[in-house]
C-alpha cells in the first residue's frame, strides 16, 4: 500500500517536472530559442560518416548538417541554391562549370575552404584507388561514371576532367562531356566538401575489405570534419547514440541547439513510444498508421513533399505469357490502387499515372491513370490466351521504405485484386536485405514484385533511367528501342528539349511497353513534439537541424 | 584426468570445424548478404556482382571457409556485414547487456519463484496453490512481444514510472569501464548512472522473467512437497521439532536442490533466448546479435557468435563432467 | 526355468495392474482437480471451435468488403457495424470471420508441429533407448545440443533455412524445437525399461527386438509423452507468433492465424488495439488451457505426487 502511495506521488511528482520543464521551454523559445539538446530518433544506425562513402538515408542523415556542398537544394524542395558556391555557371556546351566560391569559410579543424580544397576533393574523388573505396562511392559513380584507374566494374571514362583554382575563391571544374545531371547533381550529399587536411590526416580513402565486410579509415568512422552548422563530436555504438555539437563558427546561420543527438531505435513502436514518455524530441517515418492519432496526443506530423514513385514490377524473363502486352495490361487493369492509395497509404498519397512524381521535369501531365477495371482484365487474360496465369509474387519483409510504408499489407490488397481477375498468386515474402534484393534485383527469380525509388534531384533520368535505361533482370525488357530512347532524352542538355523527349519516354513507357505497374507516390513523414519548430520536410528527405529550436 | 580433458577438448575440434562449414555452406547458398544489405534501393546487379567479386563472395565455398578458417586460426574473426564493426567488440559490447538483464530477471524469478512455490506447496489444492500456479502461467501464455508492448504502454508511457526502452537515459553521462551499466556507476561512484540503468533494466527485466517464474515456481512446488511426503520430514514433525525449524532446516534445504538445478539450467536458456525481449526494448544484447545475424546472413557475425556459443557449450559440460568426478569418486575419466 | 518365468510373468502382470490403478487413480483425481478442468474446458472449447470454423464464419479469410474500405485509412479503421459484428481489419476483411477461421490454423499449426515434432523425437528416442551403445552416445549429444539452444532461436535458425517463410516453414520449424524434448523423454523412459521385468521376460520368450520395443516398450513410455505433447501444444502456439512477429511467419493472405494477426496488427495498436487484443487474448487463453491441462496431467501421472 505505501509502495503504492510512493509510486502516485512520484508519478506526480514527475508529470510536475514535465509541465514545468514544457514551460521553461516555451519562455526560452520566445526568448529566440537557442541552446538545448535536441534528440531525434533515427530507424537505423549510419554505415560511416564520411558522405562520399554513403548512400542510405540514414547515412545521409547525420553527413547533412556537417557537410556542406556546392550548390544545395532550398530547405523543403529540390529548387537549387547557393551552398558553398555562390555562383555556378557552365560554358555553351555544359563541359565545364565555373564556381564563385563563398569566402572566410572554415572547416571544422579551422582550416580554410576555398578552391584549393574544391580541386582536392574532386581530385580525391577521381582517385580512389582500390575497388573496396571504389564500390562505396555509390554516388560519385553514378554521376561520373569512373574513375582514374578503374578497379571495379566502373569501366567508363570518367566524366570529371580536371580542376583548376585560379584564384582562391573561383574553381573551375572540367569535364569530358556534358551530363543532364549537372548542375543539380553537385547538390548530391555525397560530393560534400571535406577538410583535405583531414582528409590526409584521417586516412580517408582506406576502405579495406576484412572478411566479408568493408572497413573504414578514422575519417569516416570519427573524424568526419566538414563546414556544416554541426560538428562531429562521437559515436557510442554501445547505445547507438550520435551526438553532432553546434559549430559555432558556422558561415551561415548557426544552429539553434546546441547539440543534435540522434539516436537509433530501429523498433517502430519503440521509436513512437519513445516520443510518448518524452525521451526523444521527434522521430523519422512514422507510420501513417500513427499520423492520426500522434497528432491528436498533440505531436506535430511533418509531412513532406511528394518524391518518389511505388511500382508493381513485372519480370518479363522467367514466366512467357508476361511477355505479351496484354497480360501486363491485364495485371494494371486488375489492381485496385485508387483504393490501395485510400486505405493503405496516408494522406496526400496519390495514384501514379507514370513513373515519376508530379513535379519531376518530364512529368507528362495529359496521362490518365489505368482504370481499376477487372471484368477488362478478365477479358485481355481470356484475348491472350493466359485464364489460368500464375505468378510468384515477391514482396519484402522486415522493411519499411518511404514509398511503401507497409509492403505486407500493400501485397495483400495487390494478391487479392490479382485473384479477384483469376490470377493465381504465388505469394514468396523474403527480407529485405536477407535475400529480396538479390532476388529481384539481380537475380531476377521472381514474376512480380514491389519496389520503389526516392528521388536524388530534380531528373526525370534519375526515375527512369534508373528503371528501364537498360536490360535489367528487375524486368527482363528487351527491347533496345525503349533503351535508345531514353538515352537520347538523357543527353538532351537543352532544358526545354529534355523535359518533352522524357514526357514522351513516358507516355511510350505506360502505352507501348507497360513494363511494370506505376501504384503509388507517397509522402513520407517527420514528427515532433510540441514546441520543436524549424524542421523543414524535404521532398529530398534532406533535413537540415540548424534551423531547429526546442521550445 | 589431463588426459580426459586434453581428449575432449580434441574431440570437440572435428565438431566444430563440421558446423561452422555446415553453417558456411548453409548461408551462403542463400540469396541475400553483404552487398544488397550495404545497396538497400541502390542495388543493381552489377553492383551486387562487384561487390561480391571485391569482398571474394564469388569464388568456390571452399576457398572461401578456407580463408575464413585462416583468419579465424590468427584470431580475426572479421568485420560484421551488417555494421561493419568486428564481431567480437561488438560480441563484447552486447555480451555486458544481456548479462545484465539476465541476471536481474533471474533475481526477480528467484525472489518471487521460490517464496510462491513454497507457498503455493504447503497449501496445495487451495486458493493460494490454484491462483499461484494459474498465474504463473498466464505469464507464460502471454506472447512475449506483446506482454512487452504492453508494459510499456502502461508503466513508460502512461505511468512513466520507467524509461520505455534502451540502457542509458540520454543525458546520464556515464564512465565506461566494465561496460556492465549498473556496475561501472557504482565504480567511478556516478550512482545517478546506476539508478538510470537499473530503471531501465526493470521492464524488460520483468518481461524476461516470466518464463523462469513460472518454471522455478512449478520445481519448488513440486520438490517442497516430496521432501514435505518424506520419511525424514515426517520423523522430525514426529519428533516434536518446531515447525519453522522442519520448514527452514530439513523442507527448504532439500526441496532447494533441484531448484538450483533448475536455475543453471535457466541461465543458459536467458543469455541467448531474450531475443523477443531485447527487439521491443531496444536492448542490443546478444540475442538481437544472432537473430539479426541469421536474418540478414551476416555470415561473419554468426560464425563468431556460433564458435564462442559451442566452445562455451563444450567447456561447462567438461566443468560438469570434471565436478562429477570429484563429487563423486566412482566416476573415473 | 519354469519357475523364473512364472514369477517374471507374475511381477509383470502386477506391474501392469499397478499401472492401470495408477492411471485410474489419475484420472479420478483429474476429475476432482479444478485446474485440470478448467484447461480441459478451455482446449475442448477451442478444438470445436477450430473444427467448426468453416460453418460459423460468415466470410472469407481473404475476402475485403467495399463497406469496410469505405471509410478505411491507414489511421482509422472501423469498428462493429451491421454484418460486421467485429468490425474490419486493416485490409477491410471481416475481423469475426478471421478470428474464427484463424482458431483453426491456429489448431492446426499447434498440433501439426507437435506431431511432427513428436514423430520425430519418437524415433529418435526409441533408436537411442532401444539399441544403446554407440547409436544412443551419437543422438543424444545431438539432441543436448539442441537442447541447449532456446527453442525460439532454434525456431528462427530452422525458418530462415528457407529461401522464403510460409505456412510448412513455420510448422517445421516449431517442430524441431519439440524434437530433443521428446527424444530425450522417450529415451530414458526407454532405458529404465529396458532391464525392467516385463522386457527381459518378453526377451526371454523369444520375441524379437523390434516387436519388444513397439509392443513392450513404447506403450509404458506414452504417459509422459502425452503430457509433454500437451504442453508443447502451448509453446508451439507461441512460437509460431514469436516467428510471425519477426517477420518469419505464413506468407498466405488468403489465411488469418492468431500469431499472424497479432503481428500484423502490432502497427494498429493506437488505431484499434482491439485488432491485437483480440487474438492476443485467445492465445493467451488457448495457451493457458494446454498448459493447465499438460500440467495437472504431469501431476496426477506421477506417482509421488500421490504421497
Amino acid at each position: 500500500m505505501s509502495a503504492l502511495v510512493a509510486a502516485a506521488a512520484l508519478a506526480v511528482t514527475l508529470a510536475a517536472c514535465a509541465t514545468s520543464e514544457r514551460e521553461d521551454g516555451a519562455g526560452e523559445g520566445g526568448a529566440g530559442g537557442s541552446g538545448g539538446t535536441l534528440v531525434f530518433g533515427a530507424p537505423g544506425a549510419p554505415d560511416n560518416f564520411d558522405p562520399l562513402f554513403a548512400q542510405d538515408g540514414e547515412t545521409f542523415r547525420p553527413a547533412r548538417q556537417m557537410f556542406d556542398t556546392l550548390v544545395t537544394y532550398k530547405q523543403g524542395t529540390s529548387d537549387l541554391e547557393g551552398g558553398l558556391a555562390t555562383e555556378w555557371t557552365p560554358n555553351a556546351d555544359f563541359t565545364e562549370w565555373t564556381f564563385t566560391l563563398r569566402e572566410g569559410v572554415k572547416f571544422h579543424d579551422g582550416t580554410d575552404f576555398n578552391a584549393e580544397a574544391v580541386c582536392f576533393n574532386f581530385n580525391r574523388w577521381v582517385n580512389l584507388p582500390n575497388a573496396a573505396a571504389q564500390t562505396q562511392a555509390i554516388y560519385y559513380s553514378d554521376t561520373f561514371e569512373g574513375f582514374t584507374s578503374n578497379q571495379a566494374s566502373a569501366t567508363g571514362t570518367p566524366v570529371y576532367n580536371s580542376c583548376t583554382a585560379p584564384d582562391p575563391a573561383t574553381a573551375v571544374v572540367k569535364l569530358n562531356k556534358a551530363k543532364g545531371a549537372f548542375p543539380a547533381a553537385f547538390g548530391l550529399t555525397s560530393l560534400s566538401m571535406s577538410s583535405p587536411a583531414a582528409l590526409q590526416q584521417y586516412d580517408a580513402d582506406k576502405v579495406e575489405q576484412s572478411g566479408e565486410a568493408f572497413t573504414y579509415g578514422a575519417y569516416a568512422t570519427d573524424h568526419p570534419t566538414g563546414t556544416g552548422p554541426f560538428k562531429f563530436e562521437s559515436f557510442d555504438r554501445t547505445s547507438n547514440v550520435i551526438t553532432l555539437a553546434r559549430n559555432d563558427d558556422y558561415w551561415g546561420e548557426k544552429a539553434k541547439v546546441e547539440k543534435l543527438i540522434f539516436k537509433v531505435i530501429p523498433d517502430e513502436n519503440a521509436r513512437k513510444q519513445e516520443l510518448q514518455a518524452g525521451t526523444i524530441d521527434g522521430y523519422d517515418l512514422p507510420s501513417p498508421a500513427d499520423w492520426e492519432s500522434l497528432e491528436s496526443e498533440g505531436f506535430q506530423v511533418l509531412v513532406r513533399p511528394v518524391f518518389n514513385i511505388l511500382y508493381l514490377g513485372i519480370n518479363q524473363k522467367n514466366n512467357p505469357a508476361l511477355q505479351d502486352l496484354r497480360v501486363r495490361q491485364a495485371i494494371a487493369y486488375a489492381t485496385d490502387r485508387e483504393s490501395l492509395v485510400r486505405t493503405q497509404l496516408p494522406e496526400g498519397a496519390v495514384v501514379a499515372t507514370q513513373f515519376l512524381p508530379e513535379t519531376v521535369d518530364g512529368y507528362a501531365a495529359d496521362l490518365q491513370p489505368i482504370p481499376y477495371d477487372p471484368e477488362k482484365a478478365k477479358q485481355l487474360l481470356a484475348e491472350a490466351g493466359q485464364s489460368n496465369l500464375t505468378v510468384n509474387f515477391y514482396y519484402p519483409t522486415e522493411v519499411s521504405r518511404p514509398y511503401m510504408p507497409n509492403p505486407t499489407n500493400i501485397f495483400t490488397a495487390l494478391a487479392e485484386n490479382l485473384r479477384q481477375a483469376g490470377i493465381t498468386v504465388n505469394p514468396v515474402p523474403q527480407p529485405w536485405a536477407g535475400g529480396y534484393l538479390d532476388s529481384v534485383t539481380a537475380n531476377g527469380t521472381h514474376d512480380l514484385h514491389l519496389l520503389g525509388w526516392t528521388g536524388d534531384y530534380n531528373d526525370a533520368g534519375n526515375f527512369v533511367g534508373t528503371f528501364f535505361g537498360r536490360n535489367k533482370p528487375e524486368f527482363g525488357l528487351t527491347d533496345p528501342a525503349i533503351f535508345s530512347e531514353i538515352a537520347t532524352a538523357d543527353s538532351t542538355v537543352d532544358p526545354a528539349g529534355h523535359t518533352a523527349a522524357y514526357e514522351q519516354v513516358n507516355r511510350d513507357l505506360m502505352t507501348k511497353y507497360l513494363p511494370a505497374v506505376p501504384v503509388s507516390s507517397s509522402p513520407p513523414a517527420l514528427v515532433v513534439r510540441e514546441g520543436v519548430s524549424g524542421l523543414i520536410p524535404s521532398p529530398l528527405t534532406d533535413e537540415r537541424f540548424y534551423t531547429v529550436s526546442k521550445g | 584426468m589431463l588426459r580426459f580433458v586434453l581428449r575432449r577438448l580434441v574431440q570437440v575440434v572435428p565438431t566444430l570445424l563440421l558446423l561452422s562449414l555446415l553453417v558456411f555452406a548453409w548461408l551462403r547458398s542463400l540469396p541475400g548478404g553483404p552487398a544488397s544489405a550495404f545497396l538497400g534501393d541502390r542495388a543493381t546487379p552489377e553492383r551486387i556482382a562487384e561487390l561480391n567479386r571485391v569482398l571474394g563472395l564469388d569464388q568456390p565455398i571452399f576457398v572461401q571457409y578456407g580463408r575464413f578458417l585462416g583468419r579465424v586460426l590468427t584470431g580475426d574473426f572479421g568485420a560484421s556485414t551488417i555494421t561493419g564493426q568486428p564481431v567480437l567488440a561488438e560480441i563484447g559490447r552486447a555480451l555486458p547487456a544481456t548479462v545484465e538483464l539476465s541476471v536481474l530477471a533471474l533475481v526477480i524469478a528467484v525472489a518471487l519463484g521460490i517464496p510462491l512455490g513454497y507457498l503455493a506447496a504447503q497449501h496445495r489444492g487451495g486458493p493460494v496453490d490454484i491462483a499461484t500456479v494459474i498465474g504463473t502461467l498466464i505469464g507464460v501464455a502471454v506472447p512475449v512481444f506483446f506482454l512487452g508492448y504492453l508494459l510499456k504502454a502502461f508503466f513508460a508511457v502512461e505511468l512513466g514510472w520507467f524509461p520505455p526502452s534502451g540502457r542509458l537515459s540520454i543525458d546520464v553521462d556515464a564512465t565506461n569501464v566494465t561496460g556492465f551499466v549498473v556496475l561501472d556507476g557504482l565504480l567511478t561512484r556516478e550512482f545517478d548512472a546506476s539508478l538510470d540503468a537499473l530503471s531501465h533494466l526493470v521492464l524488460p527485466a520483468v518481461a524476461l522473467a516470466t518464463i523462469p517464474l513460472a518454471v522455478i515456481v512449478r520445481i519448488t512446488r513440486a520438490s517442497v512437497l516430496d521432501v514435505l511426503g518424506s520419511d525424514f520430514v515426517r520423523t522430525a514433525n514426529s519428533k516434536g521439532l518446531a515447525p519453522g525449524t522442519v520448514r527452514s532446516r530439513h523442507v527448504l534445504r532439500n526441496a532447494l536442490l533441484p531448484v538450483s538445478t533448475t536455475i543453471g539450467l535457466q541461465v543458459g536458456l536467458l543469455l541467448a533466448g531474450a531475443v523477443l525481449t531485447e527487439k521491443v526494448f531496444v536492448w542490443g544484447g546478444i540475442g538481437t546479435l544472432l537473430a539479426d545475424a541469421i536474418t540478414l546472413k551476416d555470415y561473419p557475425r554468426l560464425q563468431a557468435l556460433l564458435l564462442l556459443g559451442a566452445l562455451v557449450y563444450v567447456l561447462v559440460n567438461l566443468l560438469v563432467d570434471l565436478s562429477y568426478a570429484i563429487i563423486d569418486p566412482r566416476v573415473r575419466l | 526355468m519354469s519357475t523364473t518365468w512364472a514369477t517374471r510373468r507374475k511381477t509383470r502382470i502386477d506391474d501392469l495392474s499397478a499401472g492401470r490403478s495408477l492411471t485410474s487413480e489419475a484420472f479420478r483425481r483429474l476429475r476432482r482437480d479444478p485446474v485440470a478442468l478448467t484447461g480441459a474446458t478451455i482446449v475442448g472449447v477451442f478444438v470445436v471451435i477450430a473444427a467448426l470454423a468453416p460453418l460459423i464464419a460468415p466470410h472469407g479469410a481473404a475476402e475485403a468488403f467495399p463497406a469496410l474500405q469505405e471509410n478505411l485509412r491507414p489511421g482509422s479503421i472501423p469498428g462493429p457495424q451491421d454484418g460486421f459484428p467485429l468490425g474490419g481489419d486493416q485490409l477491410g476483411r471481416d475481423f469475426y470471420s478471421r478470428m474464427l477461421l484463424a482458431s483453426q490454423q491456429t489448431l492446426l499449426v499447434g498440433v501439426l508441429a507437435t506431431v511432427i515434432g513428436l514423430i520425430v523425437g519418437i524415433v529418435i528416442g526409441t533408436l537411442a533407448g532401444a539399441f544403446g551403445g554407440w547409436v544412443d552416445t551419437v543422438l543424444m549429444r545431438v539432441t543436448d545440443v539442441l537442447l541447449a539452444v532456446p527453442s525460439l532461436l532454434l525456431a528462427i535458425s530452422v525458418a530462415a533455412l528457407a529461401a522464403s517463410p510460409s505456412q510448412t516453414t513455420v510448422i517445421i520449424a516449431v517442430a524441431v524445437v519439440g524434437v530433443p524434448i521428446f527424444a530425450r523423454l522417450l529415451r530414458g523412459s526407454m532405458l529404465s525399461q529396458r532391464d525392467s521385468d516385463h522386457v527381459i521376460a518378453a526377451t526371454a520368450l523369444g520375441v524379437k527386438r523390434p516387436a519388444v520395443v513397439l509392443r513392450h516398450m513404447l506403450p509404458n513410455a506414452i504417459g509422459p509423452v502425452i503430457v509433454q505433447a500437451t504442453l508443447t501444444l502451448a509453446t508451439a502456439i507461441l512460437d509460431a507468433a514469436a516467428l510471425s512477429f519477426l517477420g518469419l511467419g505464413d506468407a498466405d493472405p488468403g489465411r488469418a492465424e492468431w500469431g499472424l494477426m497479432l503481428a500484423q496488427a502490432q502497427s494498429y495498436l493506437d488505431v484499434r488495439p482491439a485488432l491485437a487484443f483480440y487474438p492476443a487474448i485467445a492465445i493467451i487463453v488457448v495457451a493457458l488451457g494446454f498448459t493447465l491441462l499438460g500440467e495437472s496431467l504431469r501431476e496426477a501421472l506421477d506417482p509421488k505426487g500421490s504421497r
